[in-house]
Order: C-alpha cells, then sequence, then structure tokens
C-alpha cells in the first residue's frame, strides 16, 4: 500500500506528534507514504471565505504535484482534507472550474487522483488483522471518546466518509487496540477552531460544551484525528478550566498516537510528552490495569 | 410590533440577487423549521440566528443582515446544511453576506477579519502557514498583545513553532497563483 503524503502545515508545527505517530503506524503496518514534494497550505478556512479561486486554486497545486507521482492522497489533517475534497468535486462536477483552476496554478492537473484521510484509510483500507497482528501493547478498557469534529464527516456528499450524525470508523479502529469507544452526543460537533484565536469566548464555550458532553458519558480520554481540534482540546483545557471553574483534565490523543501505543511504538517516539494536558501516564495506567488483571485471571 | 416595508425595489433587490447567485441558495426553498438554528454550535453567540437571518432575506431586510455579526461567527460547520431538509446550502450563503459586507466596508467582527487577512498574507509570503509570524502579526494589530502568550513557552520548548519559517520552495509559483486569483476576482 503506498499513498502520496500530505501532512500540511499544522502536522509540521504544533500538530508534530500526528506527523510522528502516523508515519510509526504505517511502518509497522508496511505502508508506504511519500511526501509530496514542496507542497504549499492549503488556505485553510481562511481562503475560501475570502476568495472561492484562491480556496481551489491552493490545493490544486498540491493535487496536481501528487498525480505527478502517479498516486492517491493521504491526508492526516481533517482540515486539509475537506479542502482537498472541495477542490477534487469541485473541479470534477464542472470541466470550466477544472480548465479556469489549471490557468491559475499553471500546470495541468486532470483530477484523477483520490484523496482519503488518514482515519478512512485505517479503518476501510487496511485490513483489520494487519492492525491486530501488530497489537502487542493493548490499551484494554480505555474509555475513550472519538471526537471527529466537523470536517472529516461534513458535508457527506464532498468528504465521502463515513456517516455525518453518528461516524464509527475511529471506534472501529480503535476497537483493534483493545480499548472501549463511549457512547456520547458531541463527535461531530465543531469545536470553533477557526476563531480560536479571534474570538476565544466563543470558542472556549463550544470546547467546554464538548469537554462536558465527553465527561457526562464516562470517557477517561478522549482522540481526535485532527490538528486542529487537538489544539483547541488540549491547550484551551487549563482556559476553560479557569474561565468556568471546571475541572476538566482529559488527556487528548491523536488515534494514531493509540495505535502507535498499541502496537508498541515508545511514546517517546512519536513526540506524545509535547501534548499539554499530559498523556503518557494514562497510557501506562491502562497497561498496569491490564497486567493487574491478566494476574488475577491466571 | 414592528412594521417593515415589503417588496423594496433596486439596490436591495439586487443585493439579494447577488446573494442567490453567488451562494446557489434560492431563499424562497427556506420553510423556516428552524433546524438549522438548533444544531448550529454558534448560536449561542449570534445576534442572528440561522434561520432568522434566512427570514430577513426573505422579507428583504438586507440592511439588518449585513450588518450581522452572524455571517462572520459562522464557522462552517456544515452541520446546518447536513440537517436542512431542504438541502439549502447556509454555510454558502453565510459567506456570501460576508463578503458582500465587506465590499461596503461592513465589518461587524474585525478581529476575525484581520486574524483571516494575516493568516492568507502568510501563505501568500511563504507559500505555508506560519504560526509564530500569525499569532505575533495577530496580537500586535489587534491589540490582544497577551492572549495565548501564556502557551507560547511549551509550544516553543516542544519545538512546535519556530522562528524561522517554513518555506515553500517554489514561492514564486504560489505567489503568481495569488495574484491570478485577485485578478481574477477583478473580472
Ligand atoms: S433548516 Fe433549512 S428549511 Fe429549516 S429553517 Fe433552516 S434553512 Fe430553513
Ligand atoms: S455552518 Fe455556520 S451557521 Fe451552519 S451550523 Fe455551522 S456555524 Fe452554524
Amino acid at each position: 500500500m503506498k499513498y502520496a503524503y500530505y501532512p500540511g502545515c499544522s502536522l509540521n508545527a504544533t500538530g508534530k506528534e500526528y506527523d510522528l505517530s502516523t508515519k510509526a503506524v504505517a511502518k509497522k503496518i508496511g505502508m508506504e507514504l511519500q511526501e509530496i514534494p514542496d507542497w504549499n497550505c492549503c488556505g485553510a478556512s481562511a481562503a475560501h471565505l475570502t476568495n472561492p479561486d484562491l480556496a481551489l486554486a491552493l490545493p490544486a497545486r498540491n493535487l496536481s504535484l501528487a498525480e505527478g507521482l502517479g498516486l492517491d492522497i493521504a491526508v492526516p489533517c481533517a482540515a486539509c482534507f475537506s479542502r482537498m475534497k472541495a477542490t477534487v468535486k469541485a473541479v470534477r462536477d464542472d470541466k470550466k472550474v477544472l480548465e479556469k483552476v489549471n490557468e491559475i496554478i499553471g500546470m495541468e492537473y486532470h483530477a484523477e487522483n483520490d484523496v482519503y484521510n488518514m482515519l478512512d484509510i485505517m479503518a476501510n483500507k487496511v485490513p483489520a488483522e494487519e492492525i491486530t497482528a501488530k497489537v502487542v501493547k493493548p490499551l484494554t478498557g480505555l474509555k475513550v471518546a472519538c471526537y471527529y469534529g466537523c470536517l472529516l464527516v461534513r458535508p457527506p456528499k464532498t468528504t465521502q466518509f463515513d456517516n455525518p450524525e453518528n461516524p464509527q470508523s475511529m471506534e472501529k479502529v480503535l476497537r483493534l487496540t483493545g480499548a472501549t469507544p463511549i457512547d456520547w452526543s458531541f463527535k461531530t460537533e465543531c469545536c470553533g477552531a477557526s476563531f480560536a484565536v479571534a474570538k476565544q469566548d466563543v470558542a472556549l464555550e463550544m470546547i467546554r460544551r464538548i469537554l462536558e458532553n465527553a465527561k457526562l458519558n464516562g470517557a477517561e480520554a478522549i482522540a481526535t484525528a485532527c490538528p486542529l481540534c487537538m489544539l483547541n482540546l488540549d491547550m484551551r483545557q487549563k482556559a476553560i478550566n479557569a474561565k468556568y471553574k471546571t475541572d476538566y483534565h482529559f488527556p487528548v490523543y491523536y488515534f494514531t498516537e493509540l495505535l502507535g501505543c498499541a502496537m508498541g511504538v515508545s511514546p517517546k517516539e512519536m513526540g506524545m510528552e509535547k501534548h499539554f494536558a499530559p498523556v503518557i501516564p494514562k497510557m501506562e495506567e491502562v497497561w498496569q490495569r491490564t497486567q493487574v488483571a491478566g494476574r488475577e485471571d491466571q | 410590533m414592528r412594521q417593515i416595508t415589503l417588496g423594496k425595489e433596486g439596490v436591495e433587490k439586487n443585493i439579494i440577487q447577488t446573494l442567490q447567485e453567488k451562494s446557489g441558495v434560492r431563499l424562497s426553498d427556506c420553510y423556516q423549521c428552524g433546524k438549522c438554528s438548533a444544531g448550529c454550535p454558534v448560536a449561542f453567540a449570534m445576534d442572528l440566528k440561522p434561520r432568522q437571518l434566512i427570514r430577513l432575506l426573505q422579507l428583504e431586510q438586507v440592511d439588518e443582515v449585513l450588518k450581522s455579526k452572524t455571517p462572520w461567527l459562522c464557522a462552517t460547520c456544515q452541520c446546518c446544511f447536513v440537517r436542512c431538509p431542504n438541502e439549502i446550502k447556509i454555510p454558502n450563503l453565510m459567506e456570501a453576506v460576508r463578503q458582500e459586507a465587506k465590499a461596503r466596508h461592513i465589518i461587524p467582527e474585525k478581529d476575525i477579519d484581520k486574524f483571516n487577512n494575516l493568516f492568507l498574507k502568510n501563505v501568500e509570503q511563504f507559500g505555508r502557514s506560519h504560526e509564530t509570524f500569525l499569532m505575533g502579526f495577530y496580537n500586535l494589530t489587534t491589540g490582544h498583545l497577551f492572549q495565548d502568550v501564556g502557551c507560547a513557552p511549551k509550544l516553543y520548548f516542544n519545538k512546535k513553532i519556530r522562528i524561522r519559517p517554513h518555506v515553500v520552495k517554489n514561492k514564486s509559483g504560489v505567489k503568481r497563483l495569488f495574484q491570478k486569483t485577485i485578478e481574477k476576482g477583478a473580472k
């Protein structure tokens, strides 16, 4: 299995662990990821709120570069994924748009390759046995809230991935590690990442509601597939606790970090000490619990 | 009870026409069920709920809509669109209203506007988004000098934000792309 890999700006910076853990897991299951040469930013929501042509042209340049490699594209970041899929759909739906985009980027893009998010690949392209075969340190019983956010699953005609109200891909993948995903209602609620900087009071309230629902449903950890959601949920717990006099201390993981941990990749190797709310102690606790339970069984 | 004049001519009609064309939304498709507002995660902060914004446009009350914070607060999360029984592309409509307001220099959420502009400047310059510059310039231009500064040492220490930006090698290519879209926009 080989894909063109588009890390995007976040995975080079605040989302470094997502990059490291994705690559570590890919290596374990023998998946090849070839980084798109000289990729550029996808424009995120700023571009499509400002200039619709720009919002298509920025991803199109990357898509075209990947097409040159003759590969489908694997995208970990949910926001980049959504921009790329929107571009693919726009140019496939209307030849004129494709011509216009090609003129802007000054390249020949044909929209022949497909774009998949990393979660889709792990849940639906990689056979489950290939993952379970690699699980050596199971995360037995970890009560995890799988958080998708908005862009991975919406709108479904664009993302062509899972169910927009109650997706199950992350649950499916994480169950393979022995974890126990919980049922909860906020898995596709928006975290407000697009104005976490410019309109922080609003974003904090949106994040608080997500954390509260995870807590009410008994989660001990949150898993995500998006570096922007991660930054919001992880880094801003402190600000939320200060503002609302709450007491949230969720470890927030990339789903790839959990996969990696279960496959015996060391948390350090994936940069997991870089999170704001510590995430390694929970892993150790889970492994300890498994050992104790194992001894009691004997 | 508030009195409004229906069936206005001229400017209002034109704006409504533009909004519908730009967004691909037919305003008369909305039967005001309110599902969009019920699910909107930002509704609590909006001065007009999504349903109300559409209602005002149906009634050609363009001024109130252009002045509203709502389109600026919309996070484009697509929840409303996915749930709307009439598949009305509300996020596209929000986007169109925002662009229309901006063209008239009505910017009710200045910080959000500044952030987006800076973000794109960043990408135009470096081909990639550079978080240190983005945060720094944002804090300087808006006067929110210390926002998130508490988080910066940890981010920097963990090599998550850098002082030197990542730069795309083909910088002129990306700049050219920006230039081209601006030309297209002007046409
Ligand atoms: S959900 Fe659709 S039909 Fe219902 S009020 Fe909103 S836009 Fe109108
Ligand atoms: S797209 Fe905008 S209006 Fe629609 S639910 Fe999301 S934030 Fe609300």
